[in-house]
C-alpha cells in the first residue's frame, strides 16, 4: 500500500504508467484495451458513417445521383457490415465495458488480461479481412448474407464473411472474460444486490455473446464451404434449403440485436440516478428484466422471417412469444421515467443524451410491436418502415446511449472534462438530424417503398429528400462532436476524481485512474444508487 | 409534392383484407400515439418540474410493486389483444379458397412472369379478374425474390427449389404497383411489375384474346425497367403442355394416368391426397410435394414400391413444372 500511495502523489496513471507504442499494443491494462477499443470502433463508424452518408446522397433523387446500383448495393452492405459486427456489437460492451466494468467492481482487471488482449487483436484480424474486401471486388449481399444470392454473386463474399467469423470469436472471448469477471473479482461488500445495473447489463449481454456467436460461426463457415466446395447446405440447386440459412442466421443476429441493446441500457441505468440524484426506481426489476429480454431473445428468432415461406403454426408461435420482448423493455423504460419523479435534475449532457434516447427508443420499441404483429408485418417487412424502427432501436437506442456513456466516462477516462455547450450544440444536431432523417421512412414503408432500392418512384421523392437533408444534420453533429471531444482532451479543464458525485466505485478513485485501478481495494458498504434527499449537488461541468 | 407525400400514410385499400388490416394499423398507431405522450410527455414534465434547484430536497423513493404489477400487466394485455387481432387477419391471408382462379409467377433477374391455366404467358403483368378470388403459385429460377402488392397488403417470398403462394380478392380495377422486396442483385430496385385486375367486361374480352381497352393505375404509378412481354400465343393450355411434358420426359414409362399400376404409382386421382411414403411421413401431394418428388425421388419413395426412380432435378425448367404438375392436378 505504502508503495501505491507513492506511486499516487507522483500522479502516476495507466495514461502515463509506462510510455511508448509498444507499451500500449502489447498492454494488458484493461483501460488501455478499452481505449484501444474506442479508438477501433470509432473509426469504423466513421467508415460507416461515410457509406451511410453515400447511401441517403444516392437516394436524394431517383435515378442515378452518384453511383450506380451495383456500387450503391455494395454501399449498403458495407454499411450495414461495418456498423453492425465492427461498430453496434463492440462499442459499449468492448470499449467502455473493457475500460468501466473492472473498475466500478472494484477489481485491479479484468479476470483474464491475456485473453484480454487476444480477444482485441482477433476483432483486429476479423476487420482487416472485411475492410480489404472494400478494396476488391467489394460484397453485395447485404449484411444478412441471404442465400442462394450470396453463395451465386462474383464479389468478395467470402472475405467479410471471413472477417465477421473471426471477429466473433473477439466477442465470445469478452464475454467469457466479463462473466467470470463479474462472478470472481467483485470488491468486498459489493454483493449481487449491490451490484451496478451496468454490471447486470453486461453480464445478460455476455451469456448471449457466449452462447449465440457459435451459431453464427458455423453457419458463415457453412457458407463459406458452399461457395468454394459447393457442398448443398443452403442452394436448392445444390440440393440446399434457402430458408434453413436464414433460420441459423437469426438464431445468432436476433440475439446479437440485444448484444446491442441491453449494455446501452445499462448505461442510461448508471447515468438517470446521478443526474436525478435519485435512487434508481424498481433496481430489481431492471435487473431482472435484462434477464427477461436475454431468455426471450433466444426464442424470438422466426419473427424476421413470416414472410420467408415457414408455416403458419411458426408464425404464430414466434409473433406470440415476440409480444413478450415488449414487457421488460416496458418495465425498463417506466422504471428509467419514474426515477426522474421527484429529482433533482442536472441537464449535463450525459443526461440529454438519456432524454433523446428514451424519445427515440420509445418510437423504435412501439413500432417493433407493429413488426411483430402477424399481418401488420406481411405489409410493412422488407420495406422502409423496418428500416426506421432498427435505426430508432440501434441509432436511438444504442448510439444514444454510448453517447452518453462517452460524456459521462469522459472525465474518468482522460482526466479532463469535455465542453458542454459544443456537446449540447451537438446533442440537438444528431437528434433533430436523426427524427428528420428516420421519421419519413416510417411513412414511405408504409405507402409501400421497399428497403435495399437503389432508385425508386417518383412518388417517393419528398420523403427521400427529406431525409437525406437530414442525415447532413447526424454527420455535422457527429464531426462536430470528433472534435469537441479532442478539443476536451487537451484542453479541457481538470476533472478531479467525482465531478459527477456519483457513488458508483469507479467515481472513487483518480481520473484518469492509476495503473491497477485503485490506490487501496475499495470497500463496498452500501447500495449503488443510496443518493439520500440533500445529496443533490455536483461540481458538473460549467 | 408536400400534400402527395403526406395525403395518405398507407396506400389505398384494394382488397376486403387491406380494410381489415387498415383498422388494426390505425388502432396500433392510436395506442402508440398514447404512449408515446405518456412516457415522453412524463419525461418531459418531471424534466421541467424537478430541474435542479439549491435547497430543493429530492423524494427517497426505491420502487413500488403497485406501479411496478401495472405497467407488466396492462401492457400484457393489450398485447395479447394486438397478437390474436393481427393473427386473425394473417390466418384470412392464408386461406385461399377452393375456387380460388390460379396464375402461375415465376421470378427470376429481374422479370416476373405469368403462366395461366389457358397456355398464354405474360412479363411483368398479372391480369386478374375483379371480385374472384385469385391464387398466385410463386417459384424462382434463381436468388429469392418477394413479390408484394402494397394496395392488398400481402407479401411473399418467392423462394427457388419451391412454391410459396398468395391469394386476395381484388375489388378495384385498374394496374396496382408490385414490387420485389427480397433483394436479388443489380438490378432489384426495377423488378416492378403490375397486377392488372380487370372488371367483368374486360375480363371477358382477356379470356377470349381480344383487346382489353385501357386499365387505370391506381396508386404507384411505377413503370417497369423491364420491357412488358408481349401475350404469347396460346396453342396449347397449360395441362396440355403438362402432358407433353409428361410425355416427352418419359413419365409415362412408369406411370399411369388411369390408374393402372406399373412400375411406380398411378397419378390418377393422386393431387390433394394424403400419401405414405416408405419412411413411414405421411404428406398431401400438393404443389412442393410433387415437385420435391421430381427432384428427389429417392428420398420420397412411396410406401410399397421400389426406389428405382432417377432424379429429373435440372431436367424440366420452372415452366414445364408448372404445366406438368398442373396435368398431374387434372388427372381426376
Amino acid at each position: 500500500m505504502a508503495h501505491q500511495s507513492a506511486v499516487a502523489h507522483t500522479g502516476d496513471n495507466y495514461l502515463n504508467h509506462s510510455k511508448g507504442l509498444m507499451s500500449w499494443l502489447t498492454t494488458l491494462d484493461h483501460k488501455r484495451i478499452g481505449v484501444m477499443y474506442l479508438f477501433s470502433v470509432l473509426s469504423f463508424f466513421l467508415v460507416g458513417g461515410v457509406f451511410a452518408l453515400l447511401i441517403r446522397l444516392e437516394l436524394y433523387k431517383s435515378g442515378v445521383q452518384i453511383v450506380d446500383a451495383n456500387a450503391y448495393n455494395r454501399f449498403f452492405t458495407y454499411h450495414g457490415a461495418i456498423m453492425v459486427f465492427l461498430v453496434i456489437i463492440p462499442s459499449i460492451p468492448a470499449a467502455l465495458g473493457n475500460f468501466i466494468l473492472p473498475i466500478i467492481l472494484g477489481a485491479k482487471d479484468v479476470a483474464f488480461p491475456r485473453l484480454n488482449l487476444l480477444s482485441y487483436y482477433i476483432f483486429m484480424i476479423g476487420a482487416t479481412f472485411a475492410v480489404a474486401a472494400l478494396f476488391l471486388r467489394g460484397a453485395d449481399t447485404g449484411w444478412t448474407f441471404y442465400t442462394p444470392y450470396s453463395i451465386r454473386t462474383n464479389t468478395t463474399v467470402i472475405l467479410v464473411l471471413t472477417g465477421a467469423f473471426i471477429a466473433g470469436f473477439s466477442s465470445i472471448l469478452t464475454g467469457l472474460n466479463f462473466i467470470v469477471t463479474i462472478h470472481k473479482l467483485r470488491a468486498p461488500g459489493l454483493s449481487w444486490s449491490r451490484l451496478p445495473l451496468f454490471c447486470w447489463a453486461l453480464y445478460a449481454t455476455s451469456i448471449i455473446q457466449v452462447l449465440a456467436t457459435p451459431v453464427l460461426a458455423i453457419t458463415l463457415l457453412l457458407l463459406i464451404m458452399e461457395r468454394l466446395f459447393h457442398i448443398g447446405i443452403f442452394d436448392p440447386k445444390l440440393g440446399g434449403d434457402p430458408i434453413l440459412f436464414q433460420h441459423f442466421f437469426w438464431f445468432y443476429s436476433h440475439p446479437a440485436v440485444y448484444i446491442m441493446i441491453l449494455p446501452a441500457m445499462g448505461i442510461i441505468s448508471e447515468v438517470i440516478p446521478v443526474f436525478c440524484r435519485k435512487p434508481m426506481f424498481g433496481y430489481k426489476a431492471i435487473a431482472y428484466s435484462s434477464f427477461g429480454i436475454a431468455l426471450i431473445a433466444f426464442i424470438v428468432w422466426g419473427h424476421h422471417m413470416f414472410v420467408s415461406g415457414q408455416s403458419e403454426l411458426a408464425n404464430f408461435v414466434f409473433s406470440l412469444l415476440t409480444m413478450f420482448v415488449a414487457v421488460p423493455t416496458g418495465v425498463k423504460v417506466f422504471s428509467w421515467v419514474g426515477t426522474m419523479y421527484k429529482g433533482s435534475i442536472h441537464f449535463y449532457a450525459p443526461m440529454l443524451y438519456v432524454f433523446g434516447f428514451l424519445e427515440l427508443f420509445t418510437i423504435g420499441g412501439l413500432t417493433g410491436v407493429f413488426l411483430a404483429t402477424l399481418a401488420i408485418d406481411v405489409h410493412l417487412t422488407q420495406t422502409y418502415f423496418v428500416v426506421a424502427h432498427f435505426h430508432y432501436v440501434m441509432v436511438g437506442g444504442t448510439l444514444m446511449a454510448l453517447m452518453a456513456g462517452l460524456h459521462y466516462w469522459f472525465p474518468k477516462m482522460t482526466g479532463r472534462m469535455y465542453p458542454e455547450r459544443p456537446a449540447q450544440i451537438s446533442f440537438w444536431l444528431i437528434l433533430i438530424g436523426f427524427n428528420v432523417t428516420f421519421l419519413p421512412q416510417f411513412v414511405l414503408g408504409a405507402q409501400g417503398m421497399p428497403r435495399r432500392y437503389w432508385t425508386y418512384l417518383p412518388e417517393f421523392t419528398f420523403l427521400n429528400r427529406m431525409s437525406t437533408v437530414g442525415s447532413w444534420f447526424i454527420g455535422l453533429g457527429f464531426f462536430y462532436a470528433a472534435y469537441y471531444f479532442y478539443q476536451g482532451m487537451r484542453y479541457g479543464k481538470k476533472a478531479g476524481p467525482n465531478p459527477w458525485n456519483a457513488l458508483t466505485l469507479e467515481w472513487q478513485t483518480p481520473s484518469p485512474p492509476p495503473h491497477e485501478n485503485f490506490i487501496e481495494t475499495p470497500v463496498v458498504t452500501s447500495w449503488p444508487y443510496e443518493y439520500l434527499p440533500e445529496n443533490i449537488t455536483m461540481q458538473g461541468n460549467s | 409534392m408536400f400534400n402527395q407525400a403526406l395525403a395518405s400514410s398507407v396506400p389505398i385499400q384494394g382488397t376486403v383484407v387491406a380494410a381489415r388490416w387498415d383498422s388494426l394499423y390505425d388502432f396500433l398507431m392510436g395506442l402508440s400515439a398514447f404512449f408515446f405522450l405518456l412516457v415522453v410527455g412524463a419525461m418531459l414534465y418531471f424534466a421541467i418540474t424537478y430541474r435542479h434547484r439549491p435547497q430543493k430536497k429530492t423524494s427517497y423513493i426505491t420502487g413500488s410493486h403497485l406501479l411496478e404489477a401495472v405497467w407488466i400487466a396492462v401492457p400484457t394485455l393489450l398485447l395479447m389483444i394486438i397478437f390474436g387481432w393481427g393473427y386473425s387477419i394473417y390466418h384470412t391471408m392464408t386461406q385461399a379458397p377452393a375456387d380460388s382462379y390460379e396464375v402461375r409467377v415465376i421470378g427470376k433477374q429481374w422479370l416476373w412472369t405469368f403462366q395461366y391455366d389457358d397456355g398464354r404467358t405474360t412479363v411483368n403483368e398479372v391480369y386478374v379478374p375483379v371480385n374472384r378470388p385469385v391464387k398466385l403459385v410463386m417459384t424462382s429460377e434463381d436468388v429469392l425474390h418477394g413479390f408484394f402488392i402494397p394496395n392488398f397488403r400481402i407479401k411473399q417470398d418467392v423462394v427457388p427449389g419451391m412454391y410459396s403462394s398468395l391469394w386476395f380478392t381484388a375489388t378495384v380495377p385498374g394496374k396496382h404497383q408490385v414490387f420485389c422486396t427480397e433483394y436479388c442483385g443489380t438490378s432489384h430496385s426495377g423488378m416492378l411489375a403490375k397486377v392488372v385486375v380487370l372488371d367483368e367486361a374486360q375480363w371477358k374480352a382477356w379470356t377470349l384474346n381480344r383487346p382489353i381497352g385501357e386499365v387505370p393505375e391506381i396508386g404507384l404509378e411505377g413503370a417497369s425497367e423491364a420491357p412488358l412481354g408481349k401475350v404469347a400465343a396460346a396453342q396449347l393450355t397449360l395441362v396440355d403442355q403438362g402432358k407433353a411434358v409428361y410425355e416427352k420426359k418419359g413419365c409415362v414409362a412408369c406411370h399411369s394416368v388411369d390408374g393402372t399400376l406399373k412400375v411406380g404409382p398411378s397419378h390418377k386421382g393422386l393431387f390433394g391426397t394424403q400419401v405414405e411414403l416408405a419412411d413411414g411421413r405421411k404428406v398431401i401431394a400438393d404443389e412442393n410435394y410433387i415437385r420435391n418428388h421430381i427432384e428427389n425421388p429417392q428420398s420420397n419413395t412411396v410406401k410399397g414400391f421400389n426406389p428405382v426412380m432417377p432424379t429429373f432435378k435440372g431436367l424440366i425448367s420452372e415452366t414445364e413444372m408448372n404445366a406438368l404438375i398442373a396435368y398431374i392436378k387434372s388427372l381426376k
